[in-house]
């Protein structure tokens, strides 16, 4: 994508070609694009699984697939797009955008960068590879809770093993940023002038060091529990399954933070662009960010209310996970302001952008309506759960992902994409996401549990709707793709500063981004740049 | 400029240094967990675990037993799927003073035609009241040998202590037996030979 125009610019070097440039490459925006390419491969082999789950859920009754093979769908699709899809393409969109944010050359630690993403390809055949071995993939959900994923296949040790690749992976990347954010930050760019989104990643880095370990160490008592006779989790030999759920949920709180601090980080650039206004609150938004971080680890055993735990401790987890309801309202507070009575415009990015504050923050009401504790034993493993979650994560992370792609995709290929057809895509997406997801808050009320292939007579109506919804939704992003696809390809030619309002210093190098940027690093007090950057904020 | 650069090398590679420090230690922090999380649940009696021995019953049983309030204590088994065994408690609940002693049974037989040794691991539950449930007799502190068709009664003799919280009314305790693979292998070498 960037090597056309990049051309006259690097003519001093010797640049491998083919397949060989993409494999040594030590380049941030090229690793950017190829962990961008990476997730969204990755998000169409998990929504084809999902639409394997949504076809079996069309009607009550065994139908398409037999209940093992749905298990293992529901596993895969989870750890595909959590892992490969979701925390990738913020990989991806950090590689590319936080050098050029701050004016740096490229991250600190090119090498390392180069085989952090290629570390990604194997551990996803690792991982897709057990869908083919006689035990077949695991089937325990992604939570992999003993003692049920202990007495599945000898495939696990294979999801283990592309489990740790993964966790080393982001933890290499996590490293990179934050090195890249402390020690290359242009001159006069101080910690609170940094963009948002750049905030955003550096608090996401640190939650992937403190906790991506914890969960390996998790997954290895898995293994040698199974594999090697410890007793971690084996009640028999003295060990406990519930010591499991803490520390997976130690790990898995933070993470579900980790995939949405950096779509934060997304929306409070794209919202100022398009309402032609700073950010509202901008030292609020920080804080608030690391707030959030905070709490995230101190918070983990609202997963798990129905194991049993005395009354204190339901109550400090009940209280605790309501508290975050309010620096996340102040960020959305201060989303809103940043609108009001600005000059908007509605071009796709913003129109994902506000899909997601709306969507993002349905999400958020049902994520404090299982805070409660009584409310969640009702609502505990129902599909009430599924739609919280995936309203978050689908309408909140994915939509952030794909306005970011809208808003830099001119910057990357330096071509317009067709505007009306991500008009079309955004409203496709919007109008069908919630006919797949909204449904399910109501069969999760009604009491359809989760991760079951079959259900009683009566949610069958829902459940159409909902599968209608989840293969349309589906059929959208192909749109998608081809929108991307055909930018990538040619267009209207991109400005440098492709958005009116849009500020920062990823605005001041020409459209596509070339190779190489800021080889001399730019002061941000000077005064062509500070009309740019708007100055300080 | 060649001295910043390098200056610059250095700090990265500090920073680097540290945060990978970092990460090796929280996973450490992991391992940590478990013994934290063992001695928690020991203190706290969250997890509803008992005290893995007899506990001495002059030191703790108090010499008054409170008539005055009545606890009701169910009784639960359960068979691990691998292990031949039936097991049910003798009494399926009990009404009890706190302070004063009590004795019931489990009865366990080997419906296989092999000996099995099996071990039986308890939990009380709320875990809170773990902390007031005393066993001075169990058969889950020793392994258990059922030789083929065997049937054995295995008496259990506990006392609620009064500290009980005033709330709780109703305390179960329950067993699951596992099969203790390596015990059984020897005693089925044992009386092969």
């Amino acid at each position: 994508m960037t090597d056309a125009t990049a051309a006259q610019h690097d003519a001093h070097e010797h640049h491998p070609k083919g397949l060989a440039r993409w494999l040594f490459t030590t380049n941030h925006k090229e690793i950017g694009t190829l962990y961008l390419i990476f997730s969204l491969v990755m998000f169409l082999v998990g929504g084809a699984m999902a639409l394997v789950i949504r076809a079996e859920l069309f009607a009550p009754g065994l139908h398409l697939v037999n209940p093992e093979f749905f298990n293992q769908m529901t596993t895969m699709h989870a750890l595909v797009m959590i892992f490969g899809a979701v925390m990738p393409a913020f990989v991806g969109l950090a590689n590319w955008m936080v050098p050029l944010m701050i004016g740096a050359p490229d991250m600190a630690l090119p090498r390392m960068n180069n085989w952090s993403f290629w570390i990604m390809p194997f551990a996803f055949t690792l991982l897709l590879a057990t869908l083919f071995m006689p035990s077949g993939a695991p089937a325990s959900g992604w939570t992999l809770y003993p003692p049920l994923s202990l007495q599945g296949g000898n495939s696990l040790a294979f999801v283990i093993l592309a489990i740790h690749l993964m966790g080393i992976s982001s933890i290499m990347g996590a490293i990179n940023i934050i090195a890249t954010i402390l020690n290359m930050r242009a001159p006069g760019m101080t910690l609170l002038r940094m963009p948002m989104f750049v905030w955003t990643w550096l608090i996401t880095a640190f939650l992937l060091i403190a906790v991506m370990p914890v969960l390996a160490g998790a997954v290895t008592m898995l293994l040698t529990d199974r594999f090697f006779g410890t007793s971690f989790f084996n009640a028999a030999g003295g060990g406990d399954p519930v010591l499991y759920q803490h520390i997976f949920w130690f790990f898995g709180h933070p993470e579900v933070y980790i995939m949405i601090l950096p779509a934060f980080g997304i929306v409070s650039e794209i919202i100022p662009t398009f309402s032609r206004k700073k950010l509202f609150g901008y030292t609020s938004m920080v804080y608030a960010t690391a707030s959030i971080a905070f709490l995230s680890f101190i918070v983990w055993a609202h997963h798990m209310f129905t194991v049993g735990m005395p009354l204190g401790a339901a109550l400090f987890f009940m209280y605790a996970t309501m508290v975050i309801a309010v620096p996340t309202g102040i960020k959305i507070f201060n989303w809103v302001s940043t609108m009001w009575r600005g000059s908007m415009t509605f071009e796709t990015p913003m129109l994902f952008a506000l899909g997601f504050v709306v969507l993002f923050t349905i999400g958020g009401l049902s994520g404090v309506m299982l805070a409660i504790v009584p409310a969640d034993f009702q609502y505990h493993d129902t599909y009430f759960v599924v739609a919280h979650f995936h309203y978050v994560l689908v309408t909140g992370a994915v939509f952030a992902i794909m306005a970011s792609v809208y808003y830099w995709l001119p910057k990357w290929t330096g071509h317009m994409y067709n505007e009306t057809l991500g008009k079309i895509h955004f409203w496709w997406s919007t109008f069908w996401v919630n006919v797949l997801f909204f449904p399910q808050h109501y069969l999760g009320l009604a009491g359809m549990p989760r991760r079951i292939p079959d259900y009683a007579i009566q949610f069958t109506e829902f459940n159409v709707i909902s599968s209608i919804g989840g293969f349309a939704f589906g059929i959208g992003q192909l749109l998608f793709v081809y929108i991307v696809w055909q930018c990538a390809r040619g267009g209207q030619k991109a400005t440098a500063n492709v958005w009116e309002g849009a500020r920062g210093l990823e605005w001041t190098v020409p459209s596509p981004a070339p190779l190489h940027t800021f080889d001399n690093p730019p002061n941000v007090d000077d005064p062509d740049l500070v009309a740019h950057t708007g100055g300080t904020r | 400029m060649s001295d910043s650069r390098a200056s610059t090398l250095n700090s990265k590679l500090r920073y680097v240094g540290q945060l990978a420090l970092f990460a090796v230690a929280m996973f450490g922090f992991g391992y940590l967990l478990v013994p934290l999380y063992d001695k928690f649940c020991e203190v706290t009696g969250i997890g509803g675990r008992t005290a893995e021995g007899p506990v001495a019953e002059a030191e703790y049983l108090p010499t008054e037993p409170d008539m005055s309030r009545e606890v009701t204590v169910h009784f639960d088994a359960n068979v691990n799927s691998s292990l031949p065994w039936h097991f049910e408690p003798v009494e399926k609940t009990m009404a009890v003073h706190p302070g004063k002693m009590y004795e019931t049974a489990y009865i366990a037989t080997n419906y296989s035609d092999q000996p099995v040794v099996a071990q039986a691991v308890p939990s009380v539950a709320p875990g809170l009241a773990s902390l007031h449930f005393n066993k001075t007799e169990c058969f889950c502190f020793t392994e258990q040998l059922l030789g083929p068709g065997e049937s054995r009664e295995m008496p259990v003799r506990f006392f609620v202590h009064p500290d009980l919280d005033d709330g709780t009314n109703f305390v179960t305790l329950s067993y699951i037996v596992y099969k203790n693979d390596d015990a059984t292998a020897r005693e089925t070498v044992a009386m092969g030979q």
